[in-house]
């Protein structure tokens, strides 16, 4: 899909800076560890009456897919751009964006990217080089985020009753970004992300400028939240669950918010907004459901298992492990996810994928007898499998990282179950 | 038997699923009518020698190696002295690297070690990240290696295993990881013991003889399709993928 974008900065390294100079409106950039695809599929919901928009919302989010969707953009006006972690200087230099928002840093995929530090510094550096007329939106719940830049929007959530107990294993920014000391968080809500200050040099959470308060979150079906801003407060309906996407809607938001949306342009388009491919994802097969839920990480797994163990805790479930370049080629990861909550409600789990016997492992050695775990290291038998456990009329979660994903979505469309998202409307 | 674990620095040196180790130490020890007590080791605590059977040393990410890197410097005599007197210990990646002499940076950002395990580490330009096999006394370890230090042994010093495949301690040397009496460092992590229970076990037997005063005596074994089968996909990942320069 790519291919035309990697051509032609093969061609014309000035390309994109081009093409990019075309959209009348300009660009907007979002990047993330967690959420991208799923915020900036928000965000467009929310602006597409306001803008004909050019928008990489199959996840090409490298260099090449900047480029390619850029190229395509015909007659667009706005470029809403998804942009790897790792892409995000080289974006931001070449695009010249109007606004960028940035949602978080997370341990993740180790092998390709490096140490967490290294991601923030050299966002730290593009951001710093922006210049001062593009809008930086910013998630002042993560300490490495929030202080990339002090005269941006700042968002985060503001309702305590929401937060967990403690700091997740897997949090990765405990320590003060200039100090070192631990943070002690007032409310520590999804990882490392939370209402936080350094005991020693005082380092902490910006003022929020927008936020989400009296929070709502009911099980597997919905969340729901106020959207506070200078502008006033509306009431925010989400048919999406769990707290992380309360933040991909709160960013999301705050984007769209910056590029000139009204606040009734944001509640209406958060509200008619269905998951992002694979994100959260219900798929009905021979009077029985499949529920996929994408896993690339602890952090996003831990939200995933969080929001499956407070709705109906799954009896049955099948996990899919790759790792390929995009999965990460480092499986270790799956360690530092607390996969226990869900482990402790299941009767089978059918682990899949080709490091199945992997997760087999961690299944094992996180307490499920192992009589209760099936290794399929086939994707398409694995699924055949799950079914054939589920009862009629029941539910089937799926729980694949990202090329497992792709590859079960391959064989639901090729069953003619379900469109291949990228043939769905947008 | 009550196995004591002391785990240095479980908040700050945890990367690479650490936890997973221990988890695999506390249920193998169980399986064999054991009981492990993890006590953490941070940085106001104190290491007494005799007071644990195993210690534990895991990875972090540099910002968290430095900062415990003093820390545990300040600890070195009691820590050698422990092992010394026969207690067995397990470091993965920045831990391995700490028990050396210490941890030259590209712009004098050095850190200070141990001085247990006859080594030093030197920063180098590109990071050594892959999938690695390695063939030892305790028989084949497939595990993934990240990191950029280059790690020197002393001549005579004994290294964990040859490299099969992947980088290991230099990436040139052809050799991984370092042993003394019943210490093991490594850059092996993914984590190292589920797939490799064999490893899991002969420190879980040295570090039952350290608690009896007696011989090392093997554990009785488990049954390990799961571990085999993983071990097997991990070690193929190493031929096909592992790293080389």
């Amino acid at each position: 899909m790519t291919v035309p974008g990697k051509l032609l900065s093969k061609l014309d390294p000035a390309a994109i800076d081009k093409l990019a100079a075309r959209l009348p409106a300009g660009s907007a950039v979002v990047s993330a560890t967690n959420g991208k695809t799923t915020t900036s599929a928000m965000a467009a919901e929310i602006l597409r009456p306001r803008f004909r928009l050019a928008h990489n919302r199959s996840g090409a989010n490298l260099v090449s897919g900047v480029a390619s969707t850029l190229l395509a953009a015909g007659d667009a006006e706005l470029g809403l751009l998804e942009v790897d972690e790792g892409a995000l200087p080289e974006v931001l230099r070449r695009v010249r964006p109007r606004a960028v928002l940035l949602g978080n840093l997370f341990r993740d995929q180790l092998d390709r990217y490096g140490e967490l530090e290294l991601v923030a510094e050299r966002w730290r550096r593009a951001v710093g080089d922006l210049p001062s007329t593009t809008a930086v939106v910013l998630n002042a719940d993560d300490p490495q985020v929030g202080s990339l830049r002090d005269d941006a929007v700042h968002y985060g959530l503001d309702d305590p009753a929401v937060a967990r107990p403690a700091l997740q294993h897997a949090a990765d920014s405990k320590y003060c970004i200039r100090c070192g000391t631990p943070y002690l968080y007032a409310a520590a809500y999804v990882g490392h992300l939370g209402d936080y200050r350094c005991p020693n040099c005082g380092h902490a959470r910006p003022a929020l400028q927008v936020s989400a308060g009296s929070i709502e979150l009911e099980g597997l079906e919905r969340a729901a939240f106020d959207l506070r801003t200078p502008e006033g407060s509306r009431r925010v309906e989400l048919a999406l669950p769990g707290l992380y996407n309360v933040y991909n809607a709160l960013g999301a938001a705050a984007l769209a918010r910056a590029l000139g949306a009204s606040l009734d342009e944001i509640v209406d388009g958060l509200g008619s907004f269905s998951a992002a491919f694979g994100r959260f994802e219900r798929i009905a097969v021979d009077g029985k459901q499949m529920l996929l839920l994408l896993i690339k990480n602890p952090a996003g797994a831990n939200e995933a298992v969080r929001t499956l163990v407070d709705g109906r805790a799954p009896r049955l479930a099948v996990v899919a492990l790759n790792d390929a370049i995009a999965d990460g080629r480092d499986v270790s990861w799956i360690w530092d996810v607390d996969f226990e909550p869900l482990l402790a409600g299941l009767d089978t789990v059918v682990v899949s994928g080709g490091r199945a016997a992997e997760l087999a492992l961690r299944c094992k050695y996180g307490g499920l007898d192992e009589s209760k775990i099936e290794v399929v290291p086939d994707l398409a038998r694995a699924l055949d499998r799950g079914l054939e456990l589920t009862p009629d009329g029941g539910e089937l979660v799926v729980l694949p990282t990202y090329t497992a994903m792709l590859a079960l979505q391959r064989v639901i469309a090729e069953r003619g179950l379900a469109k291949k998202y990228w043939e769905r409307a947008a | 038997m009550i196995i004591r674990v002391g785990h240095l620095y479980p908040d700050y040196l945890n990367i690479y699923a650490d936890r997973g180790n221990i988890a695999v130490f506390a249920q193998r020890a169980a399986r064999r009518g054991h009981e492990l007590r993890v006590d953490e080791i941070g940085m106001d605590d104190r290491i007494v020698p005799g007071g644990h059977d195993l210690y534990y040393v895991g990875g972090g990410q540099d910002r968290e190696q430095l900062l415990v890197a003093e820390n545990l410097a300040r600890k070195a005599q009691p820590l050698i002295d422990a092992v010394h007197g026969g207690a067995a210990l397990l470091a993965v990646c920045g831990g391995y690297q700490l028990l050396g002499r210490g941890y030259k940076g590209f712009h004098g950002e050095d850190m200070p070690g141990v001085g247990l395990l006859p080594l030093e580490t030197v920063a180098g330009e590109r990071r050594m990240i892959g999938d690695v096999l390695l063939e030892t006394e305790l028989g084949p370890i497939a595990g993934f290696e990240n990191h950029a230090g280059r790690t020197y042994l002393d001549e005579g010093a004994e290294p964990l295993g040859r490299v099969v495949s992947g980088f290991g301690n230099d990436g040139r040397s052809g050799y991984e990881g370092c042993r003394l009496l019943r210490a093991i460092g490594t850059y092996l992590h993914g984590p190292l013991l589920p797939r490799n229970p064999q490893l899991a076990d002969w420190l879980l037997q040295e570090a039952i003889a350290h608690r009896t005063g007696g011989d090392a005596l093997e554990l009785a074994p488990l049954p390990d399709e799961l571990e085999a089968q993983a071990q097997a996909v991990a070690a193929e990942r190493a031929r096909s993928r592992g790293g080389k320069f």
